[in-house]
């Protein structure tokens, strides 16, 4: 398709995002019955590019003799006007082929409001939306990425969802296809060859195929999704891979041509965390922790700046500082001659205190522009019950470092619309913020502290997927109160989410297969690039749901019950639901909950349930380590603890 | 030390911004271990200073960067070992030691381009230019930032040709001058009557001239192994 884009091209913003050419891109070769992915990322090239999971699934897929991989990005709308007025489809940058000659779209989800991005790209690429529209000759359509713990909203559109590590389940599905390819399947044309095909798929460990499956519905409320078959598994599970040693990828990042966020090397350090953050899905559906052996994180560090660069590698994971060889490996890193002391290296996910400051230090030696910590709510209460143990003392303590080692400005990154929160929790956030600016005058005239404040979502297979989420108003309101307190103090910037944008994404987030017909509708009433303000409109959504009877209040602000069946409930993250439950009930009662790496394990049954376990190179708890790994966190430092005066979430 | 390096953007790559290619002048100089002298201060750059920037879009057979650098190196195959560390479409074509003086913006005074434009009537694309040579002075508005600003073309314009039809029309060949302000090859064909569009535009030369109208490059490129000529340096 080149030689139709290339004319186009001058007429598009930031034309350098559709060319490909990056360092490291693989020469995919078609043909010879082997199984052609499209690894697509439903936003722009600046955000996918980045992307490991698809990076790693390019390389491993490119390096099997039965399948080839390209990569696809959501054109932004300049181009996607441009190629609709020319008949042109959504193309690969590898290769620039049309996307309709592969054999799997396979697209990363990791936010809601992509999804109407989902639906445009399919249909850009000339696929019919609907599953139910397909033929055998139509690619199929997968999602993987966090989105998928709860697919039941996008059921209609999405042929396959892969739970889980997508390491070895690629491999798998690629020799169900290929063996169907090489039985003609395909060219049959036959409907029917795709459901057999799909139902073969559906019994892949951490493959569900939606439409294998029936979803029975009480008056409003979900009764059951069971198979249509006896062949088809009643409970997905998740994908893990038990060692993160065996899969050293990407072995070749991709260092594009034109700016995009992340610009820089990427090691992953582990994956998994069991902090226990309760209101954290990452958290919860990635456990347990398996790390990357010291050895080849260095190696993978050496390698990857040699070829690549960059001046700049970040040790990616949910907690780096918690990684059991971090100190070395930085050390190692900033005093390895070959880097000439040009290289710098970044923790994306830095913890709060004082031990998180000294390699902040240590990997910013002369680099002090500025410092994030996310300390999640403004009282020890509510950070019980969110189970994010951070002492406030910590917290300042993080900061008094910060400020003392020459940062000037400090990022606090919050939560509201938590369960349980009162007025008192919203405003112990710009206590917070005001002290540690207290704490940063010592140091400097013009230390600031800036406190970004998001909405909470409640997300499947956490403790809190039982709670109903609070309003738009309820949002704004707690936002004002917090601006107007943070605005008469000196030093302390404020900034935060629509909480617009949280309702659709809470919607979503914990929907069923109903919402189907409301998101082709925004999409087709143009609602695409959600995800980006200038794009997002509520009203689209809130029409549509009102067009098919759907209340935004039952979705996202009622509370569940214990019984109540949950349109994830046929899925699996290895987690128990009596886990869950319970860890709920502790948030309540403000019950903190251990770490399971350096403490016994309570089955939560992401390792019982599978035969795995944590891989952790250190047997104690990271040196200064706060959070529940063994100091005593009763007190909770300073602020005294006050019980809710509301039942849970009353109020919204 | 201080060196020029003269290379070329063609194909794929043409699509990059100039603020693209700087970074990945960036990374390649690391790739290819050249020691690069770092800027003072709170984030340290490699001193890179870079001619007259090339429209994203456009391609070029002359382009150039100059380089600051930390320790003296061997100039020998350093010019095989920059194209092999640059992504596919940036070729390094000379390299040669320079002395610190004039920045390359300065001293450029002209750019030759080759524009292929798009027309199916060559025959009015040549009127078109035969005009625009004759005319005293062509007066054009454009707006910059924001504001519309109209000023006269024609000193700009030193030659002006059709060189013959192309697939999608025809290739003029121009030479546009860049001081005070280089003018842009997309802006002298809206002058044009009619207007035209460029299906590609490349840059071949950027010249030097001195007060005699002896006209220079300031790297000649060179066929790979023989040693290339530094002109106009200073
Ligand atoms: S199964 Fe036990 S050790 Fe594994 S993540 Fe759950 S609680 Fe921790």
């Amino acid at each position: 398709m080149w030689p139709a884009l290339e004319p186009i091209l001058p007429k598009v913003e930031k034309p350098a995002r559709y060319i490909g050419c990056e360092g490291g891109a693989q020469q995919p070769v078609h043909g010879d019955g082997r199984v052609a992915w499209l690894l697509t990322y439903p936003d722009t090239y600046e955000i996918g590019l980045p992307n490991q999971g698809l990076q790693i699934l390019y390389e491993i897929l490119n390096e099997r003799d039965d399948a080839v991989a390209e990569r696809a990005y959501a054109p932004w709308t300049d181009l996607e006007a441009q190629l609709r007025a020319h008949d042109l489809p959504l193309f690969s940058v590898d290769n620039h082929f049309p996307a309709s000659m592969f054999d799997l779209l396979a697209f990363n989800l990791s936010a809601e409001l992509t999804y109407t991005n989902l639906l445009n790209l399919v249909d850009l690429a000339g696929v019919p939306v609907r599953c139910a529209d397909r033929t055998a000759e139509h690619p199929f359509v997968v999602i993987g990425g966090h989105c998928t713990y709860n697919p039941e909203p996008l059921a209609d559109f999405v042929d396959l969802v892969v739970l889980g590590d997508g390491e070895e389940v690629i491999g798998e599905i690629t020799e169900v296809i290929h063996a169907w390819k090489a039985s003609g399947g395909p060219t049959s044309g036959a409907v029917d060859s795709r459901e057999g095909v799909l139902r073969q798929l559906s019994r892949v460990e951490g493959v569900y195929v939606p439409s294998l499956y029936e979803a029975e519905f009480d008056g409003e409320h979900l009764r059951s999704i069971t198979p249509r078959f006896s062949d088809v598994p009643e409970r997905v599970e998740k994908r893990t891979v038990a060692d993160l040693a065996d899969w050293p990828y990407p072995k070749n990042q991709l260092t594009p041509l034109t700016e995009v966020v992340h610009d820089r090397l990427n090691v992953e350090v582990f994956r998994g965390c069991t902090r226990g953050c309760r209101f954290c899905q990452a958290g919860m559906i990635t456990r347990p922790v398996r790390e990357r052996p010291a050895e080849q994180v260095r190696t993978m560090i050496q390698k990857g700046l040699e070829r690549t660069g960059y001046d700049e590698v970040a040790l990616t994971s949910l907690s780096t500082a918690d990684f059991s060889g971090i100190k070395d490996v930085v050390t190692e890193t900033m005093d390895d001659p070959a880097n000439r002391d040009q290289v710098s290296v970044s923790l994306p996910s830095l913890r709060v205190d004082a031990f998180g400051v000294d390699i902040a230090a240590e990997l910013n030696r002369g680099r002090r522009s500025g410092l994030t910590f996310a300390p999640e709510a403004g009282t020890w209460r509510m950070r019980q019950v969110i189970n994010k143990l951070i002492r406030e003392e910590d917290l300042y303590e993080a900061v008094e470092g910060a400020y003392s080692q020459g940062w000037r400005r400090v990022k606090l990154y919050f939560l509201t619309g938590l369960p349980t929160e009162t007025d008192e929790d919203t405003l112990g956030i710009a206590n917070l913020g005001r002290n540690c600016v207290e704490i940063g005058k010592k140091y400097h005239k013009s230390a600031s502290v800036t406190v970004s404040v998001g909405g909470f979502v409640p997300k499947p297979f956490t403790p809190f997927q039982w709670f109903g989420q609070n309003t738009v108003a309820e949002l704004q309101r707690k936002i004002y109160l917090l601006r107007d307190d943070v605005k008469r103090s000196h030093g302390v910037q404020m900034k935060w989410h629509d909480p617009k944008a949280t309702l659709i994404e809470g919607i979503c987030s914990r929907g069923d297969r109903r919402l189907g017909p409301v998101i082709e509708d925004v999409w087709r009433a143009g609602g695409v690039f959600q995800e980006w303000s200038e794009h997002f409109d509520q009203d689209k959504w809130t029409d549509a749901m009102a067009r098919h009877g759907l209340s935004p209040d039952w979705y996202a602000h009622r509370h569940r019950t214990e019984d109540e069946v949950l349109p994830w409930d046929h899925l699996s993250a290895g987690l128990h639901k009596d886990f869950l439950w319970q860890d709920w009930r502790d948030a309540l009662a403000e019950v903190g909950l251990e770490d399971c790496r350096w403490t016994p394990c309570y089955d939560c049954g992401a390792c019982t349930g599978y035969g795995i376990e944590h891989i952790v190179a250190s047997a104690t708890p990271p040196a200064g380590g706060s959070q529940g790994t063994g100091q005593d966190l009763t007190t909770g430092g300073e602020v005294p603890v006050v019980l809710g005066s509301k039942p849970v979430g009353a109020g919204t | 030390m201080r060196l020029r390096v003269r290379y070329t953007k063609n194909g794929k790559i043409r699509f990059t911004s100039h603020r693209d290619v700087a970074r990945l002048w960036e990374r390649s100089l690391r790739r290819a271990h050249v020691p690069m002298a770092y800027s003072e201060g709170f984030s340290p750059r490699p001193k890179l200073a870079f001619g007259l920037a090339l429209s994203t879009g456009y391609e070029s057979d002359a382009e150039y960067i100059d380089l600051a650098l930390s320790e003296t190196i061997p100039l020998d195959g350093l010019v095989e070992r920059l194209t092999e560390m640059l992504p596919d479409g940036l070729v390094a074509t000379a390299v040669a030691e320079i002395d610190r003086g004039t920045s390359l913006q300065q001293a450029i005074t002209c750019c030759r381009w080759e524009i292929d434009i798009i027309t199916d009537d060559l025959q009015a694309a040549s009127t078109a230019v035969a005009q625009a040579k004759e005319a005293e002075e062509i007066m054009f508005t454009r707006t910059r930032k924001g504001k519309p600003v109209t000023d006269d073309l024609r000193p700009y314009v030193w030659a002006l040709d059709v060189l013959g039809p192309t697939e999608t029309g025809c290739r003029l060949a121009a030479e546009l001058g860049t001081q005070p302000r280089a003018l842009r090859p997309a802006e002298l064909l809206a002058a044009l009557d009619p207007a035209y569009e460029a299906f590609l535009v490349r840059r071949t030369h950027q010249w030097i001239t001195n007060d005699d109208g002896d006209r220079s490059e300031p790297l000649l490129a060179a066929p790979a192994s023989a040693v290339p000529t530094p002109v106009g340096a200073t």
